[in-house]
């Protein structure tokens, strides 16, 4: 009776699988976003989120006009930061030129340059920075410490021993390779949310559910039976963006993959069910967007995606701690940049499995089968 | 004789709106059961109470001879329901639709292969088994609806308005396909507005306002109906038609045609006369009595509902 009851069960769970791989297939458009959405926003993320500066665009007021001077725009110009594209005659205009908006960063060198630069005493030459852009103005201030020796390598200037900076990590500071795990996250976040929180509003708004709950279906056989296809499409965008990953922006992942997918598993089970929890709160697909929206947003300001986490007030932080998308960053950055095995993420991913099984019973205990 | 579906009290309010008040009925088991009221009577939220998608605001309910709420679940393997709106889903062919209503049914296996089959044969859906369901024709939809409906074949089988958009002819075989499921022995109880239909049925339950206000068989109804019905035959009928209006005997008169069909007191003791005496002044006028129809019935239980709760014989 008991393995009857069983079989009953799991060929209820799989009728109802069946069916959304069959909506799903006739469904155009979503079948577009399962493959177009990780597409293009990897690429778009990928590419434009670059916190890496590179030629800004400045100016020179040089007053001493020898070769010092000449081999210090060089040498500046070589750091690729810079990227001097005129030449004024006074500090004055640097600024006026900075003001204006057409360059972001003025360099000027005092007629005296030289002269200070060997004593030591003063600061031989000044960039003027447009401090709007913070980013800019973070990268282009490192210069301070710009390891200029005029002349070549024999200089008579003694050498302190300044700030040694050595990135760990991401030794080129490549942006990119910090953005795409975390877009894994974030592409994750976005359309297993949205799939799922749609699934069981919709078959209330086109009268679907009138007949389904008339039937011996039970709550966990339902939601189960829905959210399992989606499982696969989750695992089907998680290929992309690692293929896309490692094909345009080297992507370190090789024998990474069995923790990345695990990982990745059970965030998309977290997601899932959350999408889940959304469709048993709206009443029509609108308001599940607008639930969707109001999940989404905190995930990808909150979360450690698009600033610091450990930048942001106490208070983002606690409140970032219950989004899923903030656990799974820390694991999936952790098994791709610093290629820390599951045992050392254990916790976050923990979280995310409980917060999975957590929200399935919710959902399942939310979901009523009457029509009030 | 054992009852399919047996109600007592039944009621459901939403906010102070009454949907359904305090209705009791009894449907024996094997027969084809009409629920007859004007829209917004009360019958699609009766038929929700009675496969427990809504929940009475009070009342029993025993459906099959099991308790609802409680042995709802198990109630719902035996009981196909047909839905007023169309709730197959539209994307799905017609095939597909029935596969997962069969297997949801626990329906399975070479069981589930016959049984479809076998509906597609017994409803004519067979030419359209790939068609997507959403694009079949209004009397198409409601054969796919009857036919997952019936996959399982359920004992009993609730149909709230099943011929709604359908075509006189369509209607026609899709009641000799109810009354053949009952002779195969399931109860099927049917709401419709439509009298042709209410005539069809074994025995009528008449609902108005919520509240059921007549009940028996369509012949008993009939001969217990508490009026005397005459047909006018005038080439003025509105001008007839106003003056029996201010007549006190006059229950209701209705217009079919060039013909009036009066509804009087049966306490007169002579219809026939007393009405050729009222019509006297209006020239070329026949006036004959006439049997009582189910319309007649449903208009005297509809506009007299106070007075008459519920007659007939069970």
């Amino acid at each position: 009776m008991a393995t009857n009851s069983l079989q009953a069960s799991a060929t209820r769970t799989l009728a109802v699988c069946k069916k959304e791989i069959l909506h799903l297939i006739r469904d155009r458009l979503t079948f577009g976003m399962v493959v177009m959405i990780p597409l293009i926003q990897l690429v778009l993320f990928g590419y434009t989120i670059n916190t890496d500066v590179r030629d800004v665009p400045a100016a020179v007021a040089d007053s001493l006009e020898n070769s010092f001077s000449r081999q210090l725009v060089q040498d500046l110009q070589a750091s690729q930061v810079l990227d001097f594209r005129s030449i004024v005659h006074s500090p004055q205009e640097l600024e006026q030129l900075i003001a204006s908006g057409a360059v972001s960063a003025g360099l000027y060198i005092p007629p005296d340059a030289e002269n200070r630069y060997y004593l030591g005493d003063r600061p031989y030459a000044q960039i003027l920075i447009d401090g709007s852009d913070t980013v800019l103005a973070a990268a282009v201030t490192s210069l301070a410490r710009f390891p200029f020796l005029p002349g070549g390598v024999i200089a008579n200037k003694s050498q302190g021993l300044g700030l040694s900076t050595r990135l760990l990590y991401n030794p080129e500071k490549r942006a990119a390779l910090f953005t795409v795990p975390g877009l894994l996250g974030v592409i994750l976040t976005m359309t297993m949310i949205m799939f799922t929180s749609i699934a069981i509003v919709r078959e209330r708004e086109r009268g679907n559910m009138e007949l389904l709950i008339a039937t011996p279906i039970k709550n966990i056989e339902l939601m189960v039976g829905k959210i399992s296809p989606y499982i696969a499409i989750g695992m089907v965008q998680v290929s992309i963006i690692l293929f896309l990953g490692v094909l345009l922006f080297q992507i370190p992942v090789a024998g990474k993959l069995v923790p990345i997918f695990i990982a990745c598993l059970i965030f998309i089970l977290a997601n899932l069910t959350l999408g889940l929890i959304i469709s048993t709160l709206a009443r029509n697909q609108l308001a599940a967007m607008q639930m969707f929206i109001f999940v989404f947003l905190p995930s990808m300001l909150l979360s450690g995606f698009m600033f610091p986490f450990v930048a942001m007030p106490k208070i983002a932080q606690q409140l970032a701690e219950v989004l899923p998308l903030t656990h799974f960053l820390r694991v999936i950055r952790g098994i791709i940049l610093r290629n820390q095995p599951l045992s050392v993420v254990w916790e976050d991913l923990a979280f995310l499995l409980l917060f999975a099984l957590f929200f399935l019973i919710i959902a399942t205990f939310r979901f009523r089968k009457r029509l009030e | 004789m054992t009852m399919a579906i047996e109600v007592k009290g039944l009621t459901k309010t939403f906010g102070t709106f009454t949907a359904v008040n305090q209705v009791d009925m009894r449907i024996p088991e094997n027969m084809v059961y009409g629920f007859l009221g004007p829209n917004g009577s009360g019958k699609t939220t009766a038929i929700r109470m009675m496969c427990g998608l809504l929940e009475p605001t009070a009342g029993e309910i025993e459906v099959l001879g099991m308790q609802i709420p409680a042995q709802t679940e198990a109630i719902r393997q035996q009981v196909g329901y047909m839905t007023q709106r169309f709730s197959m889903y539209g994307d799905l062919t017609v095939k597909q639709n029935l596969d997962f209503i069969g297997k949801i049914m626990g329906v399975t296996g070479k069981r589930l292969k016959i049984r479809k089959e076998e509906v597609i044969e017994q409803f004519n859906l067979r030419p359209f088994t790939s068609s997507l369901a959403g694009e079949l024709s209004g009397g198409q939809k409601r054969r796919l609806a009857l036919a997952a409906a019936t996959i399982h074949k359920p004992r009993l089988l609730l149909l709230d308005e099943p011929t709604s958009e359908v075509d006189p002819n369509t209607r026609r075989d899709f009641w000799d396909q109810l009354f053949t499921m009952c002779e195969q022995g399931a109860t099927i109880l049917v709401t419709t507005h439509l009298m042709d239909e209410a005539e069809r049925c074994h025995h009528l339950a008449i609902i108005n306002d919520g509240i059921k206000v007549a009940d028996g068989s369509p012949a008993a109804l009939k001969s217990a109906l508490a009026a005397a019905i005459l047909e006018v035959k005038s080439p003025r009928p509105a001008q007839v038609k106003s003056h029996l209006h201010s007549l006190t005997p006059v229950i209701s008169t209705t217009q079919v045609g060039i013909l009036l069909r009066v509804m009087v007191d049966p306490k007169l003791a002579s219809p026939l006369q007393w009405l050729s005496r009222e019509l006297a002044s209006f020239v070329d006028t026949e006036i004959r009595m006439s049997n009582p129809s189910i319309e007649d019935v449903f208009v005297m239980a509809t506009t007299e509902m106070h007075q008459n709760p519920g007659h007939g014989n069970q």
